[in-house]
């Protein structure tokens, strides 16, 4: 592949931008920590790209599709979890099981919502959210359960400054990426993202897909939801807050587009480290609560109008 | 009085083009005050494009717009016609479904401001109403969208007829009757006698010639983009109107090949009438089946229901030929392969995976076989004209292992070239024993076809099998006889 060829793939711009963030932290500190930070990133970054991936093929359906209900699905499936496994190694099986099947019984009811009661996505992964956040509050009542020892360690577990859990994630994203590019499923998904009566017309089974969509991302919020409390000590019930705009903002950075019909998984890694790394930056600089999360924000959407201005112009 | 003096609207050499399409090739029309003149063609003759120019809504490429003696054909528009008095009543109801009669009323009149604007304005479309459709019982704060059809078509036509500061002087009524009923239709066609009675004009345009013989005073004929009599009313009857609108091209059923005789074996699709309807449609292998008829009546529909099986009993596999491109076929994002490919991924697949290289031979093998003018098939399907897209539909669905090809007025905007290289295609297609089912609004596109269905309004009104197929039959069958 030529240079060119490279520079035109638009998730290169988000390892462009955490690199050259990583440089300005850096900088500030005197080279110091530059390890350490890096190796942050990958642990948090993990998170953000692995609730990303099932965002990106909810929004690649569309225009009108994005799924909101990943901050719920995350904690119901961390508490019920970690409650079910109660500090016991031998069921973390059982623990990892009822995680992935709360995610599926959560984007079972999204796309029952949107299917059945034609509710808009929006306003029906919206409204799931909140029955699924009012089921972990009633699940848990509160107690933070600590995870497994085993499942403890594993989460937070580093071989030469490189988590575990993000080699994880890396191999799923690669497994992701040839879904997105090389399988029937893929294609299909792009296809209605593009056009969603010419891809009924080309013979793509268009709910179908949807439903699969909807149901993989909420299974990979739930196996966030179970690596997040398995890392952290514990489900809390504002475990996945920040997961909401992080995911959208993941999505579009990496350079998938947000009217559908093009998504991407490369840029998901590298759009993960560019928001850690923002925020790192903006703390290393000694900036408070307020004035950082509101330059996140900012720098978010100058990002989002520079990707649709690129757009416009091709 | 000369007719120069009289003319309210005159229009002089005028042509528009779209791509490759003729759609007007030096009209010349002219429209004297109280005169009501009725529009006819067949599809594609170029009577909708001729009024959206008169209306001002699109720009002809070429001729002169003169309205009430002024020369307006360099700064014409929406505005500049609407402060003339010329008005229209389009095909597609322009109507805002959010929001009231009323208010909708006050769209076209600006200058309704101040308070109780809205009373004003309800008052105003309510006289027009009254007016126009005695009895019509249309409250003006109902919300368009919740009413039904005809009464939606009834404050359109109404709206146009309002006055505040500009008199309706010229109002273009572009198939005003096809959603009405008989009496609404009467009340409609007695008004607009009444208005030319007054000196108001209209132009009318319908395909129920009955409409046209008994309302209008003088009969304008377009065909190919041009017209081709223009004559009082009174100088026609319904023969000689039909023989106007056609042309004789039984010299191309001579070129046809062999006439096959329906096949006695199950046929491959049948679409089962539904209450109301009496024929049913049936295709059998390697039959090419023509949906015939004026646009828009009913076949985009049965193509759908076969599609779908709703209705139908289909044996075998289906792909579709989309005919609107933009809305129903081109993914955009992708390469000229890949919109080909989508049509047969199941086939293209190694070990669950899409074979790349599959997938680059099917599209090598359709640029051969149809041509397309591209280098590359990986370059981007918006880089190819919109003939040569219309090339990568019909490759997707011909590409992909559908026993049965739905085509849906694919040659619209197409060049005479391409045309012919895929009506070639279809036949060899056909001969394979693949079924086509293919709806066209041109007449010379069913000389291809084995058999032949003819639509009027939602339903089949003629079964006609190759030897009976001619102009005058599918003509005199998409009219209703209404005299």
């Amino acid at each position: 592949m030529s240079v060119r060829a490279i520079v035109a793939k638009p998730w290169v711009w988000s390892y462009v931008a955490a690199f050259a963030v990583w440089l300005a932290t850096i900088a500030f500190t005197g080279g110091q920590g530059a390890g350490g930070v890096l190796t942050a990133a990958l642990t948090f970054g993990t998170f953000f790209a692995l609730v990303a991936i099932g965002q990106m093929f909810v929004i690649t359906l569309g225009p009108g599709n994005v799924d909101l209900s990943i901050p719920a699905t995350m904690t119901l499936a961390g508490t019920i979890a970690m409650k079910a496994m109660a500090e016991s190694d031998a069921m973390i099986p059982v623990g990892l099981g009822l995680a992935l099947l709360t995610g599926l019984c959560v984007g079972i009811l999204n796309f029952g919502l949107i299917l059945l009661l034609r509710i808009p996505p929006i306003i029906a992964t919206l409204s799931s959210s909140f029955i699924v956040q009012s089921t972990a509050i009633w699940w848990n009542r509160g107690l933070r359960i600590k995870p497994p020892p085993a499942l403890g360690d594993f989460a937070t577990t580093n071989v030469m400054g490189v988590p575990v859990l993000a080699v994880l994630v890396i191999i799923i994203a690669a497994v992701m990426h040839v879904v997105l590019a090389r399988t029937v499923f893929g294609r299909s998904v792009t296809a209605i993202g593009q056009n969603q009566r010419a891809a009924w017309l080309a013979g793509v089974k268009v709910e179908r897909i949807r439903f699969l969509t909807y149901v993989l991302c909420a299974l990979f919020s739930s196996l966030c939801g179970f690596l997040l409390a398995s890392f952290s000590g514990g489900a809390a019930l504002n475990m996945g807050q920040e997961y909401l705009l992080t995911s959208i903002a993941v999505v579009v950075i990496g350079g998938t587009s947000v009217a559908g019909g093009f998504g991407n998984v490369p840029g998901l890694w590298g759009a993960s480290l560019f928001l850690f790394l923002l925020v790192t930056m903006l703390n290393t600089y000694g900036l408070g609560a307020g004035p950082r999360l509101i330059l996140t924000g900012a720098i978010i959407i100058l990002v989002i109008v520079a990707a649709s201005y690129r757009r416009q112009r091709e | 009085m000369s007719a120069a003096a009289a003319a309210l609207a005159r229009l002089d050499g005028v042509e528009k083009e779209f791509g490759a399409v003729r759609a007007l090739a030096g009209v010349d029309l002219t429209i004297a005050a109280g005169e009501c003149v009725g529009l006819v063609g067949h599809n594609g003759a170029g009577k909708s494009t001729l009024m959206n120019v008169l209306a001002g809504t699109l720009a002809p490429d070429r001729g002169t717009i003169i309205i009430a003696g002024t020369d307006l054909s360099s700064r014409y528009s929406v505005v500049a016609a609407h402060a003339a008095g010329v008005r229209c009543v389009f095909q597609e109801l322009s109507l805002c479904p959010n929001l009231t009669v009323a208010e909708n009323a006050r769209i076209m009149h600006p200058h309704l401001t101040g308070l109780k604007w809205r009373a004003r304005a309800g008052q105003l479309i309510t006289e027009a109403l009254d007016r126009i459709f005695p009895g019509h019982g249309i409250p003006p704060g109902a919300v368009v969208g919740d009413l039904p059809i005809v009464q939606r078509q009834m404050v359109e036509i109404a709206r146009a007829f309002t006055e505040t500061d500009v008199p309706a002087r010229l109002v273009i009524l572009d198939e005003p009757t096809s959603s009405l009923d008989a009496l609404v239709a009467g009340q409609l066609l007695a008004f607009v006698r009444d208005f030319a009675a007054r000196g108001g004009s209209t132009v009318l345009i319908s395909h129920l010639l009955g409409e046209i013989l008994s309302t209008a005073s003088r009969i304008v004929v377009m065909r190919d983009g041009k017209v081709v009599a223009a004559r009082p009313a009174a100088e026609f009857d319904r023969v000689s109107l039909v023989a106007a609108m056609g042309h004789v091209t039984n010299q191309m059923a001579g070129t046809a090949a062999t006439t096959t005789a329906r096949r006695g074996e199950v046929p491959r699709v049948r679409a089962r009438p539904r209450p109301g309807e009496t024929i049913a449609l049936t295709a059998h292998q390697g039959e090419i089946v023509g949906l015939a008829g004026l646009s828009g009546q009913g076949q985009t529909r049965m193509l759908l229901r076969v599609f779908s099986r709703e209705d139908a009993e289909v044996s075998g596999s289906v792909a579709l030929v989309a005919g609107d491109r933009q809305t129903d076929g081109v993914f955009p994002l992708w390469s000229i392969a890949k919109n080909i490919t989508i049509g047969s991924l199941k086939r293209m697949l190694k070990r669950g995976l899409i074979d790349a290289e599959a997938e680059s031979e099917l599209a090598e093998a359709w640029r051969r076989r149809l041509s397309i003018q591209t280098p590359d098939m990986r370059n981007p399907i918006l880089s190819l004209s919109g003939g040569n897209q219309q090339k990568a539909l019909f490759a997707r669905a011909l590409g992909s292992d559908a026993e049965i090809i739905l085509m849906d007025d694919p040659m619209r905007g197409v060049d005479v070239g391409t045309k012919r290289e895929v009506y070639d295609i279809i036949r060899e297609e056909a001969a394979r024993g693949r079924t086509f089912l293919w709806y066209t609004t041109e007449f010379d596109e069913l000389m291809h076809c084995d058999h032949v269905y003819v639509f009027r309004e939602g339903q089949i009104v003629a079964d006609l099998p190759r030897d009976q197929v001619t102009e005058e039959r599918v003509l005199h069958a998409s009219f209703r006889a209404d005299d």
